[in-house]
C-alpha cells in the first residue's frame, strides 16, 4: 500500500506519519487498531478481576480463615466488581464495537476517529488510576455501587473512595464519547442500500447499548459529583445530620446501574445473533422481532431501577409498579431466546467453539434470567435481598450470559481480527472446562443464599453450615480459571502457529467476511452496495437469497478506488488530551490544587490544538485488485 | 432530533423498494460512506458533527435533569436558614436572565450572518454573544458574593448545597461556552467567519442555546416558584 498524500502541517505538533511501530499505535485513529487495544487491555483487566475473585474464594473456602483481613476483603469485593464491569466486560464489548462496526455496515471508519482514540486512552488511564489506589493507601472499599453514607468522609477516611470517584468519572467520559461516536456512525455512515432494517443485529444491539449509555451515564456522573462535593467541600447531599438523604444516592446510582446491566448484556446478545445464523446456515429467525425486542429492552431498562431498592421501604405502590415493569422485561428477552432457538431449528449446524459458547450463553443466561424474575417479585425479594442468591443470579447473567457471549465473539471474530484461526480442539476443551467450572462455582451460591449467607462477608463461623458449598465453589473457581488458561494458551498458539484464516473461514453472512483477514487499513477497496440482509451470503449464494433490488450501475466509491482512498491521519492529540484530563483527576484524588490546575490548563490547550489541527487526512492507494 | 427521526423513519419502513428509494440512498452515498470523517452530510442528511452535538445535548438533559430532581427532592427540607425566600432577588435575576436571553439572540444573528457570508457582522454578533455571556456570569458572581455574606454557604444547609451545585454547574457551562465563543472569535481573525466556518459557529450556537434553555428551567424552578410558594 502506498501513501499518496500526506497532510500539510498545522499547529505546533508535527502530524505523526508512521504507519508501523510503537508510535503508530500511540497515535492511531484506525478503528481496527483501537479495537485491538481495547481487546488486550480488557483481557488484562479481566485477569486482574479474576485474581481478585480467586483471593476472595480462597478466603471463603473454609470457616474462620484469616487469609486476608476484613478491610482488605472489602477492597477486593469493590475492586472485583468495579474492574469486571467497567474495565473488563464493557471494554471487551467495546473492542468488538470498535473493530466490527465499520466492517459490518460497510464504512471506512467511525464518524469521529480521533474521539474514538480519546475514548480508549481515557479508558486505559481510568483503569490505571483505579488500580494504583492499591499502592496509595488502599483501594475503594464501599462496594461497586458505593452506597452512601459508607462513602462519606466521616465513615471512609482513606483515599480509596476518591480514587473510585475520579476513576469512574474518567471511564464515564470515555463511554459517553464512544456512545455518541457509535450512534452517529450507525445513523450516518452505513453503506448505500443498508437501511436500518438491513443492519446486522449486532449493530442494532450496539445502537441500543449506545443509547443506554447516552442517557444513563449522566445519572452516575451527577451522583459522583454530589459525592465529590460532599467529601471535598462539605456539601450535604448525603449528610443525614443536615437533612440529606442516603436514598438519593441509591436512586441516582440505579437509574444508571440498571441500564448498565443491559449495557453489559446487549452486546453479547448481538454477538449470539450473528454466530447462531452463521453456524446454522440459516438467516436469523424473526429478525424484526429480535430488533424490536432489543429496542423494547433498552426502553424498559430505564423503568426498573427501584427493584434494587425493594427493601428500602418505598411502600407497596412503588414496589408493585417496579415489580411489574421488571417482570415485563422478561417478555422481550424471552422473545429473543425463542428466536435464537428457532434459528437453530432445522439448520445445518456446525458445532464450532463459537457456537458452543453461544449455546452456553443461551442456557446459562436463561438460568440467570429466571432467578432474575424471582427477584422481581417484591415479596420474595425481601428474603433474597443481599444474600448469595443474588450473587448467583448476577454471575449467571454476567459470566454465563455476557462473558460466554463475548467468548463466542472472540472465537468467531478472532480470525478476522488477527488473520489466524484459533485451535478448535483446544477451544472446545476450554469451553467445557469453563462451563463446568462456572457451574460448580456459582450454582452453589443459590443454596448458600437460600441458607441465608449474606453478601460481602469476609468469613463465617463453622456452625452456620455454609462450609461445604463454599468449599465446592472455591474448587469450581479454580476449574473456571483453568478454562481461562486454556483459552490463553490457545491465543498464544494461534498467534504463533495458527492456521491462516483467509477472508471467509466460517462461510459467513455479513460484510466483514467479504474482505481480507485482517482487513486492510481502508477496510473496503470499494464501498459495497447492500441490497439485502446478510449481503455477503446473498452474493455467494444468489439462488438461496432473494436480492430485493438490483445494485446501481456505478457509485462514487468506484472512482475513489482508482484515485486513492482518503483516510484520517494519525494524531498525538487524543493521548495528550486524555493525559491532561488524567493529570487533573489525579490531582483531584490528592486534593493537589497545582496538579488540578495543570490538568485544566492542559485540557484547554489540548482541546484548542485538537480543533486547530483538524481531521487531516492521508490518501492511500489500495493494493491488489478488488 | 426531529430531522433525524424523519430520515430514520424512512429507513425503518423496511427494505427500500423501487428506483426512487434506491436512488435516494445512492445519492447519500458519496458522503455517507464517508472517507472524510468531518464536515460530512451522512445518510440522515445531517452533518456528523451536528448529529453528535444533538446527542451530547440529549445526554446533558439527563445531567441537568438529575440535579434539578435533587433540588426538588430537597426543596424545603433544610434544617436551618437561610431560606430561598430570604435571599433570592427576583428583579435582579430577571435582569440577568434577560441578558442571557439576549445573548441567544446575538448568537442567532451571528450564525445567520456567517451563513450569508457577512463576515464583519458575524464577528460583531459573536463577540456580543460572548460579552453578554460574561455579563450573565458577572451577575452570578455578584449574587454568590452577596449570598455568602448573608450566610448561605455550600455546607450550611440543603438549600446551599443544591443551589450552589445546580447554578454553579450551569455557570460552568456558560463559562465553557464563553471560552468556546472567544476561541472561535480569535480563530476567525485568522481564517475568517463566513460560510466555510458557519457550521463550527452553529455547533457552538446549539450548545449556547441549550445552556440558555436550562437557565429558563432553573430560573423558573429555583427563583420564580420559590416566591410563588
Amino acid at each position: 500500500m502506498a501513501v499518496l498524500e500526506q497532510p500539510r502541517q498545522v499547529g505546533l505538533l508535527r502530524r505523526p506519519t508512521s504507519l508501523t511501530g510503537f508510535w503508530s499505535w500511540v497515535t492511531t485513529v484506525d478503528h481496527k487498531r483501537i479495537g485491538i487495544l481495547y481487546f488486550w487491555t480488557a483481557f488484562f483487566f479481566l485477569l486482574v478481576g479474576g485474581i481478585e475473585a480467586l483471593v476472595m474464594r480462597l478466603q471463603l473456602a473454609h470457616p474462620d480463615l484469616e487469609l486476608v483481613t476484613g478491610d482488605r476483603f472489602n477492597e477486593l469485593v469493590t475492586m472485583h466488581g468495579t474492574t469486571m464491569i467497567f474495565l473488563a466486560v464493557m471494554p471487551l464489548s467495546s473492542a468488538f464495537f470498535n473493530y466490527m462496526l465499520p466492517l459490518l455496515i460497510g464504512a471506512r471508519d467511525v464518524a469521529f476517529p480521533r474521539l474514538n482514540a480519546l475514548s480508549y486512552w481515557l479508558y486505559l488511564f481510568g483503569g490505571i488510576l483505579l488500580n494504583v489506589s492499591w499502592l496509595f493507601g488502599g483501594a475503594p472499599n464501599a462496594g461497586w455501587f458505593g452506597y452512601a453514607p459508607l462513602t462519606s468522609s466521616v465513615y471512609n477516611l482513606g483515599r480509596g473512595i476518591d480514587f473510585w470517584i475520579q476513576g469512574l468519572q474518567l471511564l464515564g467520559v470515555s463511554s459517553l464519547i464512544s456512545a455518541i461516536n457509535f450512534i452517529v456512525t450507525i445513523f450516518n455512515m452505513r453503506a448505500p442500500g443498508m437501511s436500518l432494517m438491513r443492519m446486522p443485529v449486532f449493530v442494532w444491539n450496539q445502537l441500543a447499548t449506545s443509547f443506554l449509555l447516552l442517557f444513563s451515564l449522566p445519572a452516575v456522573t451527577v451522583a459522583l459529583i454530589m459525592l465529590m462535593f460532599d467529601r471535598y467541600f462539605g456539601a450535604n447531599f448525603f449528610n443525614a445530620a443536615k437533612g440529606g438523604d442516603a436514598i438519593l444516592w441509591q436512586h441516582l446510582f440505579w437509574v444508571f446501574g440498571h441500564p448498565e446491566v443491559y449495557i453489559i448484556i446487549l452486546p453479547a446478545m448481538g454477538i449470539v445473533s450473528e454466530v447462531l445464523p452463521t453456524f446454522s446456515r440459516k438467516p436469523l429467525f424473526g429478525y424484526s422481532a429480535v430488533v424490536f425486542s432489543t429496542a423494547l429492552i433498552a426502553f424498559l431498562a430505564f423503568g426498573v431501577w427501584s427493584h434494587h431498592m425493594f427493601t428500602v421501604g418505598q411502600g407497596p405502590v412503588v414496589n408493585t409498579v417496579f415489580a411489574l415493569t421488571t417482570m415485563t422485561i422478561a417478555i422481550p428477552t424471552g422473545v429473543k431466546i425463542f428466536n435464537w432457538l428457532a434459528t437453530l431449528w432445522g439448520g445445518s449446524i456446525r458445532f464450532t467453539t463459537a457456537l458452543l459458547y453461544s449455546l452456553g450463553f443461551l442456557s446459562m443466561f436463561t438460568i440467570g434470567g429466571l432467578s432474575g424474575v424471582m427477584h422481581s417479585a417484591a415479596a420474595s425479594n425481601l428474603q433474597q435481598h443481599d444474600t448469595y442468591f443474588v450473587v448467583a443470579h448476577f454471575h449467571y447473567v454476567l459470566i454465563g450470559g455476557a462473558l460466554f457471549g463475548l467468548f463466542a465473539g472472540i472465537y468467531y471474530w478472532f480470525p478476522k481480527m488477527f488473520g489466524r484461526m484459533l485451535d478448535e480442539r483446544l477451544g472446545k476443551w476450554g469451553f467445557w472446562v469453563m462451563l463446568i467450572g462456572f457451574n460448580v462455582t456459582f450454582f452453589p451460591f443459590h443454596f448458600l443464599g437460600l441458607l441465608g449467607m449474606p453478601r460481602r462477608i469476609y468469613t463465617y463461623p463453622a456452625e452456620l453450615g455454609l462450609a461445604r458449598w463454599n468449599l465446592v465453589s472455591t474448587i469450581g473457581a479454580f476449574i473456571l480459571s483453568v478454562g481461562i488458561l486454556i483459552f490463553l494458551v490457545n491465543v498464544w498458539k494461534s498467534l504463533r502457529y495458527g492456521e491462516k484464516a483467509g477472508p471467509d473461514p466460517w462461510d459467513g453472512r455479513t460484510l466483514e467476511w467479504s474482505i481480507p483477514s485482517p482487513p486492510p487499513v481502508y477496510n473496503f477497496r470499494r464501498i459495497p452496495y447492500v441490497h439485502t440482509r446478510d449481503p455477503h451470503w446473498a452474493r455467494k449464494y444468489p439462488h438461496l437469497a432473494q436480492a430485493e433490488e438490483p445494485p446501481p450501475a456505478a457509485t462514487a466509491a468506484d472512482s475513489e478506488a482508482e484515485h486513492g482512498i482518503h483516510l484520517p491521519s494519525p494524531s498525538y492529540m487524543p493521548i495528550l488530551l486524555a493525559l491532561a484530563i488524567t493529570v487533573g483527576a489525579f490531582g483531584g484524588v490528592f486534593r493537589n490544587v497545582p496538579l488540578v490546575a495543570l490538568g485544566v490548563v492542559g485540557t484547554i490547550v489540548s482541546v484548542y490544538l485538537w480543533s486547530v489541527e483538524g481531521e487531516g487526512g492521508i490518501v492511500v492507494e489500495p493494493e491488489g485488485d478488488a | 432530533m426531529a430531522e433525524h427521526h424523519g430520515t430514520g423513519g424512512h429507513a425503518l419502513q423496511g427494505p427500500a423498494r423501487g428506483p426512487g428509494a434506491a436512488q435516494a440512498l445512492a445519492v447519500g452515498h458519496p458522503q455517507g460512506a464517508g472517507h472524510h470523517a468531518h464536515s460530512e452530510v451522512g445518510v440522515t442528511g445531517i452533518d456528523n458533527r451536528k448529529l453528535g452535538m444533538w446527542l451530547f445535548l440529549a445526554s446533558e438533559c439527563m445531567f441537568f435533569g438529575a440535579f434539578i430532581v435533587a433540588y426538588i427532592a430537597y426543596q424545603g427540607k433544610s434544617l436551618s436558614g437561610p431560606t430561598p425566600e430570604e435571599l433570592l432577588n427576583i428583579p435582579l435575576t430577571s435582569l440577568s436572565t434577560f441578558v442571557l436571553l439576549m445573548s441567544s439572540l446575538a448568537m442567532v444573528l451571528a450564525v445567520q450572518a456567517a451563513q450569508q457570508d457577512r463576515q464583519a457582522d458575524a464577528r460583531k454578533w459573536l463577540l456580543a454573544t460572548a460579552l453578554l455571556g460574561l455579563g450573565f456570569l458577572s451577575f452570578q458572581a455578584y449574587e454568590y458574593t452577596h449570598f455568602i455574606h448573608a450566610g448561605l454557604t455550600l455546607s450550611v444547609n440543603l438549600f446551599g448545597t443544591t443551589f450552589y451545585t445546580l447554578t454553579g454547574l450551569h455557570g460552568l457551562h456558560v463559562t465553557i461556552g464563553v471560552g468556546w465563543l472567544l476561541a472561535l472569535f480569535l480563530r476567525s481573525l485568522k481564517v475568517g467567519l463566513g460560510r466555510a466556518q458557519a457550521l463550527s459557529l452553529e455547533l457552538a450556537g446549539l450548545y449556547w442555546h441549550f445552556v440558555d434553555v436550562v437557565w429558563i428551567v432553573i430560573f423558573t424552578l429555583v427563583y420564580l416558584m420559590s416566591v410563588l410558594g
